[in-house]
């Protein structure tokens, strides 16, 4: 017989520790893995996760690949806290790519220092106006916003598909399914020469302190906490849960919104099918490694686009499977929530008693 | 402190070997935009690096690589770790393609279906696939009942439209009273997409099925229905053995082998390629010898014509949807024209997708 006992006593310190023990276990793992394959697992494990950082420009790459998981697993965090699942982060990232890629276009060959901002404004606004469809179809006529907001993450890509082949393609790119480059003041500028690193980083930071002020000092991030732990306690205290719904879903997709505007007027710079590698969806494993914690989220997205760094140098220096990245990832979320069951759970090895037999 | 310094100068020695190891001997690197088991697109690209390395070229490849910021990256790091020649095998790739290819002048890039050579050291290549599509549209006129060709296209762009009018006129060249119905699915590879789109052109009265997709569902659903298809970009044979008539084959490996030993050689320079069945960079699989020996006879003979020059895909008179001449009677259409064709000739149902 086996028992499972939810532990009344969990420490704080290891709730924090355990992420950091799955990455370790999925090194381990990750060793076994290339010692299978036949690859010497010390070198294999340093061509993924040490030659890709080894410069400065692997380190610009590192948080250009960053950025975009920390903002979005930020926001993401607001909702998860508060019990409310929104999954589609990816649409609110389109949605927000779409409206900001679209004012970019507006402001075409326009100069001006206004530009930019105006652009991100309407990125972080086109996000959250997408965000608030789930919110007010769940508080207003208790729909399940996993499934609206993951639904919706097909109609903002072919919504996003529709524009760049048709209305919005550039009129001298024998229609290829994408816009014109956007002009030069409507893109994030570039930190240092030759580096993708872009201004993009400080809105993030700014984004991640904002938060942890919102999360940490606030009466709205202690509502949210509460409503978190229990819905219940939180409608006795006479908390505005609606209000509170659509506010999460709001700063979600706001801040998925400005990851996509900061994709498109970053590093890409124009508007075309794949302006995120499933950024929205990462982010959830990005928002669950850092703990749902404005700080846990920044060492957990930069581990996290290590992983993708590192399949590419692999890919490269021993030609293993482009795929051995999601491994990884998929690794990292299975020791966590492993270690996690464990944390909470007690397994109980009984014996057999004499009345079950 | 001592015990710091020496240990940071083993490492950047270390490091400095091996650059140097990468320099000392010539490699060719790969980006693919697929799985290389897509057996379709990245399949036979990957079946022209593997050519290269038969030649005794090292080659590398990064395989399904995103469209978007990632590809740069992924340039870059070729370009860096002394890959001397980099292949990026997708038109999305054009920009960072470029981009890349101004901060590394020593390194040769090599863009396929793009337009943009900005710098000295990118060429661009593509292939004449519309020549194959001539052939399909004799083979389909000639063996539809219902007088409908099926076509499954993915986006609206000068090459995928170049196909379906090579098809439709060398249909009509056979069969006057031939209608093309055309499915977009707006991507080159979901297996998914591209079957129900075949089902949807059969249940429109298609029996032939032809695609500007990759993967191989479309010839699977027409064999299970019964009707004829044609493979694409590799011989996809052994997945639909009674349907399909024949596949267009994108034979990469004699340019890319051509390519890379002039850049070992240090004679490669900036071109721009649109090889066709002439050179061999499009080839076409064995015949079915199910449509007869007498249409196998005729569509050798076409093929022979269309790479000696005899035969062109597009010769005139050539009319738009609304009865507006393209091509005079007599003239054939000039490349310029074929690079940037946006409309249909007539016979094609339905509008492009703007």
């Amino acid at each position: 017989m086996i028992k499972i006992e939810k532990r009344n006593d969990v420490s704080q310190s290891i709730y924090f520790l355990t992420p950091i023990l799955a990455i370790f276990l999925t090194l381990f793992g990750g060793g076994i893995i290339f010692y299978i394959l036949g690859f010497n697992p010390i070198e294999a494990l340093k061509f993924f996760f040490i030659t890709p950082i080894s410069d400065l420009y692997g380190l610009s790459e590192l948080l250009v690949k960053a950025t975009p998981l920390c903002l979005i697993a930020i926001g993401l965090s607001f909702c998860f806290k508060s019990n409310n699942w929104n999954i589609g982060a990816e649409g609110q990232l389109v949605f927000g790519g779409i409206v900001g890629g679209g004012v970019a276009l507006l402001f075409y060959n326009h100069d001006g220092f206004y530009v930019l901002p105006i652009i991100i404004l309407s990125g972080a606004i086109g996000g959250m106006l997408f965000a608030m469809i789930p919110a007010i179809l769940k508080t207003y006529f208790n729909t399940n916003e996993i499934l609206v907001s993951l639904m919706l993450v097909y109609v903002a890509k072919l919504l996003l598909d529709y524009l760049v082949v048709g209305p919005w393609s550039n009129p001298e790119g024998f229609n290829f399914p994408e816009t014109r480059q956007f002009s030069e003041s409507a893109r994030m500028p570039i930190l240092f020469d030759g580096l993708r690193i872009h201004t993009g980083i400080f809105i993030t930071l700014i984004t991640v302190f904002l938060s942890w002020l919102i999360l940490y000092k606030t009466y709205l991030g202690f509502q949210i906490k509460v409503s978190g732990l229990s819905l219940k306690t939180a409608k006795y205290a006479g908390y505005k849960g609606k209000t509170m719904i659509i506010i999460v879903f709001m700063i979600s997709g706001a801040c998925a919104g400005l990851a996509g505007v900061g994709e498109i007027t970053g590093p890409i710079g124009q508007l075309h099918r794949n302006i995120s590698p499933d950024y929205g969806f990462t982010a959830i494993i990005v928002a669950f490694l850092g703990r749902l914690n404005p700080v846990g989220i920044i060492f957990a997205s930069l581990i996290v686009a290590l992983t993708y760094l590192g399949a590419e140098t692999a890919q490269i220096f021993l030609q293993v499977p482009k795929y051995t990245g999601q491994v990884f990832q998929g690794m990292i979320l299975f020791f966590l929530l492993g270690s996690d069951y464990l944390l909470f759970f007690k397994i109980k090895f009984l014996g057999l008693k004499k009345n079950e037999l | 402190m001592y015990k710091l310094f020496l240990r940071g100068l083993i490492s950047v020695l270390f490091l400095l070997g091996l650059s140097i190891n990468a320099n000392a001997d010539f490699k060719v690197g790969f980006v693919y935009v697929g799985p290389t088991g897509d057996h379709g697109w990245t399949y036979q690209h990957d079946e022209g690096r593997k050519a290269v390395e038969a030649a005794g070229i090292k080659t590398t490849y990064v395989e399904s690589v995103p469209e978007g910021a990632d590809a740069e990256r992924v340039i870059r790091q070729l370009a860096q770790s002394g890959h001397d020649l980099i292949f990026t095998t997708s038109f999305g790739y054009m920009d960072p393609t470029n981009k890349v290819a101004k901060d590394f002048p020593n390194v040769k890039f090599e863009h396929a279906t793009g337009y943009k050579r900005e710098h000295s050291n990118v060429s661009t290549y593509s292939a004449r696939f519309y020549e194959g599509r001539t052939l399909l549209g004799h083979m389909a006129g000639k063996m539809t009942k219902t007088n409908t060709i099926g076509y499954i296209a993915s986006f609206p762009i000068p090459e995928v439209i170049r196909g379906i009018n090579a098809m439709t006129l060398a249909a009509q060249k056979v069969n006057p009273d031939i209608k093309t119905k055309i499915v977009w699915v707006f991507t080159w590879y979901d297996p998914g997409k591209e079957s129900e789109a075949a089902q949807a052109l059969i249940d429109q009265g298609a029996d032939v099925i032809m695609q500007h997709t990759d993967s191989t569902a479309p010839v699977q659903v027409a064999e299970k229905a019964g009707v004829w298809s044609f493979g694409q970009a590799s011989d996809m044979q052994r997945f639909a053995p009674k349907s399909i008539l024949t596949s267009i084959i994108d034979d990469w490996a004699p340019y890319y082998v051509e390519r890379s030993i002039a850049a070992r050689d240090g004679t490669w320079k900036q071109q721009d390629t649109w090889h066709g069945l002439k050179e061999g960079m499009v080839a076409m699989a064995p015949y079915n010898s199910a449509m007869g020996g007498d249409l196998v006879k005729e569509v050798e003979q076409l093929q022979k014509d269309l790479a000696s020059g005899k035969v062109h895909s597009f010769t005139g008179p050539i009319y738009d949807q609304k009865g507006n001449i393209l091509v005079a009677e007599g003239a054939v259409a000039d490349d310029g024209m074929l690079a940037g064709m946006n409309v249909y000739v007539k016979g094609v149902e339905g509008d492009i997708p703007q």
